[in-house]
């Protein structure tokens, strides 16, 4: 009983982190028709910032986490200038084979600069205590990603929902000519969305640092992660995102609770009957 | 009319011939750099082995990028069940005859092609490469499970090849092995260029431009684009067991995604759909990666990158894609 | 003459909305039909439930004499049922020839060979160069089709389905988006088609509506409204009222 209620806990918070940092993937996905495979790389990014900030200059958490957060959608602005704008409406190989190459390039410089070990970022002493919940102790950790990722959803949903920005965003997800030709700057739109994109993925990153370690080869090991949950969620589509995360988290922690020797094999099984049964996502628009 | 059937008559063999002259020069191309890089390099001839049998991969990968169209990021996979196939008919099986190791290698590639073709032409778009990156990791991640069939991270050992046909035994310095990757490779390319341009290549290229005009015609898609996967996949593990049986060892690094990805890399670096580019994008890429590395190694993956980024920037057409484009309107300016 | 095509009750609901409903036709070989109707009248809808892109609600579609209505879009072209599109869908990068050669191995069951080159095989290349010959496009046989016209695309698009050899041929309006100086080559290529082929030809043009057709079809809300002679069309109150009534209501959302 204790192992299926740390199975769930631990399933419910890396279901949430893969969420905070997905879900701007899948929203520029929906937007700009991008397959992006070097999403991973900011969250990467992100999370080295707050490594830097909170281990090596000493400052504290809430801090590092805006620095990483601010830092990365800077590192971010002139990429998006100046390679990113170069495949919009491009063939997707185009777009695939460019954005591995932004992948590989971030993991070299990264390899480079903080070496190939594993980075933490040390997290103030409230976050490091169990928490009793009564009947049950939980790393307040766990809790605290659960919250972010809970906050991320609300916080999203209000932004497209109900503000003047997300009818805009929404109207150019639909239909860009159209949504231009009523008047609205896409350009805009395509650039304020990219960067509440990466520094999403920045905050992920740092927040969840725990259950994804900081390391040259995250952008790599987590791409497919990432980019399944875009696929079956159904690209731009928070709902299908969140359940995709949830889904996901719960096969591959449960897999290394249970048959750890098996490795990743039941996730990327898993991945694999996923998108077969549900081959244009679990919301199931097309493209 | 007589007259106009005649002369069509006339430009129909005559192309025939330009064609089968263009792959003549192909083939003794080929030759030609295999006698070069024999005498040039003689201590380096284990590279060159790997370069033809990563040369295999990325021709197999030309064939269902290049031609029919499907990005993946999964071929890997296919090149690793050949390497795997070959070396563990050898290790366990006793099958120690190098033609019987490629022959299984073959099978064994072919059938990988079949069920990933299968897997992945069940989507589109991201989810289709999902699809493939998932299949190269699950591959990877069984390979590594299955260590008394594969020796798991160690790598599959206690490959001995026999001698081919058994005159040429394998020697310490790779020249059996060398010329043993060059007359596949010369045979696996006459094949190619062949299939390429076969009615079943002209309706690979056709599914690639439009599919939707494919299916009006009355072809299937679907069928035909798995049909090009297994193929795809026999070419792939002939790679793969060419590496094992010039290796004599299989590792985990040959069903990974890294891989893939490379691969992606030089077919796209040569240029897609001619399978030239294929082979010249092998090469160069390899021979750079050779060069760089013994430099320093901690760059590599910074310079692919950036290698990449230009391609797609500065020729996305690729090495051989640009040539042939520049000779093309040179060849209407003198026109 | 027995029906080679015929569709019976066909009706297809999106929603609680049937977008076609219960149409009927039959044509014989050698049929003209042209199917009108103003936009929105569910012609698409009628196209994609007939090549088999989409499947009725209920219903029949029978093509000589066999039941296509659960059959794919393939298999329905193997049977003889045959579509040209209304923007041309043609490989940019291959030549009218290659085109041609490709359906008529299609056509033979000959596209899956591999180890033989279209080139060197003379019935193919003769066929081919006589049906783009026909069509008066031979001398652009070896251009790619990205450097050829549209008016010219749209010739080779007749060719591609005479290379299939139907039996019911379904023009999609076959002389859209041409420039007015092409039309006359495209209107004599539609006149010059096989005399037992039974074609059915979707168009907005009512001159080449007049020219084409012995007989008229009119399509409106997913229903059939007029089937009958072209002269009764233009005197038939329904289709007054469909399509006036349709030009009074957007003229008075306009």
């Amino acid at each position: 009983m204790q192992t299926v209620f740390s199975i769930g806990v631990d399933a419910l918070a890396y279901g949430m982190v893969l969420f905070v940092i997905s879900i701007g993937l899948s929203v520029t996905m929906g937007l700009m028709r991008v397959v992006n495979l070097a999403h991973g790389a900011f969250a990467m990014i992100g999370g080295y910032i707050a490594s830097y900030a909170a281990r090596d200059l000493g400052l504290g958490y809430a801090v590092a986490v805006m620095l990483a957060v601010v830092g990365t959608i800077l590192i971010a602005i002139p990429v998006e200038r100046l390679l990113y704008r170069r495949i919009y409406g491009q063939p997707e190989l185009t777009q695939v084979l460019m954005t591995i190459g932004i992948t590989f390039c971030i993991i070299g410089i990264a390899n480079y600069v903080f070496g190939p070990t594993l980075k933490t970022i040390p997290t103030p002493e409230a976050l490091r205590e169990p928490v009793s919940l009564g009947f049950r102790t939980v790393s307040a950790h766990r809790l605290f990603v659960i919250g972010c990722g809970l906050a991320v959803a609300l916080g999203l949903w209000y932004f497209i929902e109900r503000t003047a920005f997300g009818v805009k965003l929404r109207a150019s997800v639909d239909n860009a000519a159209m949504a231009a030709a009523l008047g609205v700057k896409t350009q805009v739109v395509y650039a304020v969305s990219f960067a509440v994109a990466v520094g999403l993925a920045a905050f992920g990153g740092v927040v969840g640092a725990e259950l994804l370690p900081i390391e040259p080869y995250y952008a790599l090991r987590y791409m497919v992660t990432f980019l399944v949950v875009v696929s079956v969620g159904g690209a731009g589509s928070i709902p299908g995102a969140l359940a995709a995360c949830l889904l996901l988290g719960g096969i591959d922690t449960t897999g290394r609770y249970l048959m750890p020797e098996f490795g990743e094999f039941f996730f990327y099984l898993a991945v694999i009957a996923i998108v077969w049964l549900f081959p244009r996502g679990l919301a199931g628009r097309a493209k | 009319m007589a007259l106009l059937a005649n002369s069509d008559t006339i430009s129909t063999a005559g192309d025939r011939r330009a064609r089968l002259t263009r792959d003549a020069i192909g083939v003794l191309v080929i030759l030609v750099l295999a006698a070069v890089g024999y005498f040039l390099f003689p201590n380096n001839l284990a590279l060159l082995t790997r370069i033809i049998a990563i040369a295999l991969l990325v021709l197999s990968l030309d064939l269902v990028t290049g031609y029919c169209g499907v990005a993946t990021l999964g071929h890997a996979a296919l090149f690793g069940a050949g390497a795997y196939g070959a070396g563990i008919a050898a290790a366990h099986f006793g099958i120690t005859d190098p033609i019987a190791m490629l022959a299984v290698g073959i099978v064994a590639g072919a059938l990988a092609g079949l069920v990933s073709g299968v897997v992945v032409l069940r989507a589109h778009g991201l989810p289709q490469l999902v699809l493939s990156i998932a299949i190269v990791h699950l591959a990877h991640e069984a390979a590594n499970k299955a260590s008394g069939w594969t020796g798991g991270s160690d790598g599959l050992a206690g490959i001995m090849p026999d001698a081919v046909f058994g005159l040429w035994q394998f020697d310490l310095w790779g020249r059996t092995a060398y010329v043993f990757g060059i007359v596949l490779l010369l045979v696996a390319f006459v094949i190619l260029r062949q299939i390429v341009r076969s009615p079943f290549g002209m309706l690979c290229r056709g599914i690639k431009q439009d599919p939707v005009r494919v299916r009006a015609m009355g072809a299937s898609v679907h069928g035909t684009l798995i049909k090009m996967y297994a193929i795809s996949g026999a070419v792939a593990g002939a790679g793969g067991a060419l590496n094992a049986i010039s290796t004599q060892v299989v590792g985990l690094d040959s069903l990974s995604f890294t891989m893939s990805a490379e691969a992606l890399v030089m077919l796209v670096l040569g240029g897609t759909g001619s399978l030239y580019g294929a082979l010249i994008g092998t090469i160069s890429f390899l021979w750079f990666e050779d060069v760089v590395s013994a430099a320093n190694p901690f760059h590599w993956l910074t310079i692919v990158g950036a290698l990449l980024i230009a391609v797609v920037l500065f020729a996305p057409k690729g090495l051989y894609g640009s040539f042939a484009a520049y000779l093309e309107r040179r060849g209407r300016k003198g026109r | 003459m027995s029906a080679i095509f015929d569709v019976r009750n066909l009706k297809k609901m999106f929603g609680g909305l049937a977008v076609t409903n219960d149409v009927s036709l039959s044509m014989a070989p050698g049929d003209r039909v042209a199917l009108i109707g103003p936009n929105g009248a569910g012609k698409t809808t009628f196209v994609n439930l007939v090549t088999g892109n989409i499947l009725p609600n209920s219903g029949t579609v029978t093509l000589g004499g066999e039941d296509v209505t659960r059959l794919g879009p393939t298999e329905r072209v193997r049977r003889g049922l045959v579509r040209s599109f209304q923007v041309t869908r043609l490989f940019s990068e291959m030549t009218p020839e290659e085109h041609v050669a490709l359906a008529i191995l299609q056509r033979e069951g000959r596209s899956g060979k591999m180890f033989a080159s279209h080139r060197a095989m003379p019935d193919v290349m003769n066929e081919a160069q006589a049906l783009l010959a026909k069509l008066g496009i031979a001398q652009l046989a070896h251009h790619r089709v990205s450097e050829i016209a549209y008016g010219q695309q749209r010739l080779l698009e007749l060719a591609l389905a005479l290379a299939l050899k139907p039996k019911v041929l379904l023009l999609d309006e076959p002389a859209a988006g041409v420039p007015q100086s092409d039309t006359a080559r495209i209107e004599q290529a539609i006149a010059d088609l096989p005399s037992d082929l039974a074609v059915l030809m979707i168009e907005h043009d009512m001159d080449l509506v007049f020219r084409f057709a012995r007989r008229v079809i009119v399509l409106a809300a997913g229903e059939i409204i007029f089937d009958g002679s072209p002269d009764a069309v233009t005197k038939d109150a329904r289709v007054r009222q469909a399509y006036l009534g349709s030009y009074a209501d957007a003229r008075s959302v306009a």
